[in-house]
């Protein structure tokens, strides 16, 4: 099993605690990872973009050039990285701020309203844990308790209340999922 | 109807890299309407730092050199020996200028090169994800002084236009901000002068503009203008440091 | 940060190096921000102070490497990292760090150059690093990390080399090593049986004194001093060198590579058995002192070799010095932050499998 993700939004969006904790949560569970976050000089208003690459057998290049699945929060993101799904790849899209796509058929296309759903929750923040919620729905990657307790991890303090509004958000991603599979 | 407000012939029009809320932008603004007053567009020769204004040339339609990281003041040395009838002037970070470079800075305004210096703290390295800079607030945090900036450790906000207006080579030194229309218009006055200066053949000048950094200061852009107003200033007081005319 | 042996941890490359560096004992570090190692210099930040050590950040990376200098001649552990353009403003004082015959490690995250460059990642500081990019005859020991994992351990090994032959080591990554993030475990300990720096500038106490100095103004004692550093690099070029070979024994073509090209590369390596192509790979882990003996070995029984590096083709050259004549030396490389793709180099490889160089090579 060998799955390379990228993960995209606006600076802000998320994405790099979620791709965070994913590798931590499939770490603790044994698997190799290598987590690549951009960086850059401009500091706000661009897209930052992470490669997350989960395997059984040992990562060697740690580029990805074809991913298996694409996680987008935004248009720019989405635009930026069409070009990497390769044939029978999964898209997940923010279907709240992305609206038209224009992928090969093979693509599996999913259609979250990431943003809609964080906000119903109170918190426009916890898009990324809606995604999450949905992708994790589709591809059994990580298990979600081992991902929840990373993720308590990371509110600590000050942040600890947080933790239920981000934890209610990743179960409306998994049910999105799984109520329109129905 | 003639508009009486409108972008300055030498500055570019393009979307800015500059983040939200950032000073270099109203900066880069005032060096533009100067050196259209002035008319000196065709001999103006403008050094960019290595910092967040490294791209400085993007926006300032004029002959520009890049320099190594504090660097500038010797390449603007070396030009305006060559060219002394042109407008030199380096801009410049607080890193750039008050850290890495500091002995060049000296230096130039000791040998009181005719060039003009417009020094911008924000009092971080913006560039690099927000270090302490030299011009860093005691007890200010940043990515390198976790816990608030402790002079035992870190030592002390240095005071470039203090330092330097003791400098025998220096002419016209002063320390502006950017937090208000008047404030703007001070600071335009400031650098004006500055190139006078040069134009003049008086030799060096330098106008600190205190200015924001948002981002680093984890602040919004309306509290960070306020910062420099109600805590930089403390430290950092604006003001004319030296000045040939009153000095003569 | 607690050290449980065996835990695993998520952490950048920069982060485990810096982590590694605290745990080898290094308690004086000096830094100058610059992208994209500046998370070993946050790291240092807060972590110094937690064990007692020395955190500044310096005005410039010419003073930092001058504080170092002065950290090691007082006998600390001590480090400092940049990358390339901070690297080269060092280069006066790793000359002078090992005209001094002192300790410390140098860790640079190579972004893209010349000049300004860019921040991507890059290995266009090779020459610098393995030929001394200062003045004068002299060698840094340079350790090539291709992991989150190897980046740590290697930070151990550098500390104790460097003691062991009181000479300047220098940990040569980039920015893609420093930037990503792996599981990582530190289980490594500081050697103990290192020799006692009894030349460490103390205080005269009860002993003679003792100098640092790399000057030499009596006519013939310099000549003297390079004659015994030179005999302590021949040492270590038998002692010290270190790589990985994989799959080189019925291989056609052998690729070197380091680094993150070498991860780049080993990928090409499973994809290539897929398509029955015999390829194999020699790793260099020390660059200097550079595995000639091994690569000479087995360019007497390959095909080819294939250099592949981020660079317009810098190792190279040790490479074809080291094979000297005995089979083609090929090369593939992207510059100015561009990463070789798995599939660029096999199709390199492919293009030079249909060549029947070692034929024509010998006849000619
Ligand atoms: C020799 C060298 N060291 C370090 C750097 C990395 N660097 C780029 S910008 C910068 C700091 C800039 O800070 P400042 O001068 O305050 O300007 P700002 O970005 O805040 O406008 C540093 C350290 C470099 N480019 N060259």
């Amino acid at each position: 099993m060998t799955e390379k993700v990228i993960l995209a939004g606006l600076g802000g969006q998320g994405m790099m605690l979620l791709g965070r904790l994913i590798a931590q949560a499939v770490m603790l569970e044994e698997k190799n990872v290598t987590f690549f976050p951009s960086y850059g000089t401009e500091v706000r208003g661009g897209t930052a973009y992470y490669h997350l690459i989960v395997s059984n057998e040992e990562i060697f290049s740690p580029v990805i050039e074809e991913a298996d699945t694409l996680i987008m929060m935004n248009l720019p993101s989405y635009l930026k990285f069409k070009g990497f799904l390769k044939p029978n790849s999964s898209l997940f899209l923010n279907s709240s701020m992305i609206d038209k796509v224009d992928v090969p058929e093979s693509v599996n296309i999913f259609r979250i309203p990431a943003t809609e759903i964080a906000n119903d929750l109170g918190n426009v923040v916890a898009s990324n844990m809606v995604m999450l919620g949905a992708y994790n729905a589709v591809k059994n990657l990580i298990s979600i308790p081992t991902f929840l307790s990373c993720l308590q991890n990371v509110l600590q303090g000050k942040k600890a209340p947080f933790f239920r509004v981000n934890k209610l958000a990743v179960e409306r991603g998994i049910d999105f999922v799984n109520l329109s599979k129905k | 109807m003639e508009p009486t407000y409108k972008k300055p012939e030498t500055l570019i029009d393009t979307p800015t890299h500059y983040c939200p809320g950032c000073g270099h932008g109203i900066v880069h603004r005032l060096i533009a309407e100067i050196i259209d007053e002035l008319d000196i567009k065709e001999k103006t020769i403008g050094l960019a730092p290595v910092g967040c204004a490294v791209l400085a040339y993007n926006y300032l339609d004029i002959d520009m050199c890049e320099a190594a990281h504090g660097r500038p003041p010797a390449v603007a040395t070396g030009i305006k020996r060559v060219h002394p009838d042109n407008v030199v002037f380096s801009y410049q970070g607080d890193g750039d200028l008050a850290a890495i470079g500091t002995a060049e800075i000296i230096h130039t305004a000791n040998r009181g090169e005719n060039i003009t210096v417009i020094f911008v703290n924000n009092a971080v390295y913006g560039m690099t994800n927000g270090q302490m800079a030299p011009t860093t607030l005691l007890n200010q945090r940043t990515l390198t002084t976790p816990q608030g900036r402790d002079p035992i450790a870190d030592g002390y906000p240095l005071r470039m236009c203090e330092i330097l207006s003791i400098i025998d080579g220096s002419r016209f030194i002063a320390r502006t901000s950017i937090t208000s229309p008047k404030n703007i218009n001070k600071a335009k006055e400031m650098i004006k002068k500055g190139f006078q200066t040069q134009i003049e053949k008086r030799g060096f000048s330098l106008i600190e503009v205190l200015s924001t950094c948002p981002v680093y200061w984890h602040m919004t852009p309306c509290e960070s203008m306020k910062y420099i107003d109600d805590q930089m200033t403390k430290t950092f007081p604006l003001g004319i440091f030296k000045d040939w005319e009153i000095d003569n | 940060m607690s050290t449980n042996k065996d835990q695993k941890f998520l952490l950048t490359g920069n982060e485990a190096s810096a982590e590694a560096a605290i745990l080898a004992g290094c308690r004086y570090y000096y830094g100058y921000p610059i992208t994209p190692q500046n998370e070993i210099m946050t790291h240092m930040s807060i972590r110094m102070p937690q064990v007692g050590g020395t955190f500044i950040q310096v005005e410039s990376e010419l003073a930092a490497i001058y504080m170092v200098y002065g950290s090691a001649a007082a006998g600390g552990r001590t480090m400092t990292s940049s990358s390339s353009p901070g690297i080269s403003l060092k280069q006066e004082g790793i000359s002078y760090l090992a005209g001094s015959e002192l300790p410390c490690v140098i860790i640079n995250m190579q972004r893209g150059g010349p000049g300004l460059g860019d921040i991507s990642p890059a290995q266009s500081d090779y020459f610098q690093a393995v030929k001394g990019g200062g003045h004068g005859d002299y060698h840094t020991i340079v350790l090539a990390p291709s992991s989150v994992q190897e980046a740590a351990d290697l930070v151990f090994d550098a500390f104790d080399l460097a003691d062991c032959y009181t000479n300047p080591v220098m940990i040569l990554g980039d920015a893609q090593l420093g930037q990503m993030m792996e599981p990582v475990i530190f289980d490594k300990k500081q050697k103990t049986d290192l020799s006692a720096k009894t030349w460490a500038l103390t205080g005269a106490r009860g002993r003679k004194r003792n100098i640092v100095k790399s000057f030499y103004p009596v006519k013939g004692e310099l000549e003297v001093f390079n004659t015994k550093l030179q005999k302590k690099y021949r040492e270590v070029e038998a002692e010290e060198v270190r790589y990985e070979e994989i799959d080189t024994q019925n291989a056609d073509i052998v690729i070197v590579a380091y680094g993150t090209s070498a991860r780049i590369c080993r990928e090409v390596l499973r994809d290539a058995k897929k398509k029955n192509l015999k390829i194999g790979m020699i790793r260099p882990i020390t660059l200097w002192p550079f595995p000639s003996v091994i690569i000479g070995r087995v360019a007497e029984r390959v095909q080819s070799m294939l250099t592949v590096e981020m660079s317009a083709g810098q190792m190279i050259e040790d490479v074809r010095l080291s094979v000297n004549g005995k089979c083609p030396v090929h090369f593939y490389g992207r510059t100015g932050g561009g990463i070789p793709s798995p599939k660029e180099i096999l199709n390199k490889i492919i293009e030079l499998s249909t060549i029947k160089e070692k034929v024509t090579c010998a006849t000619s």
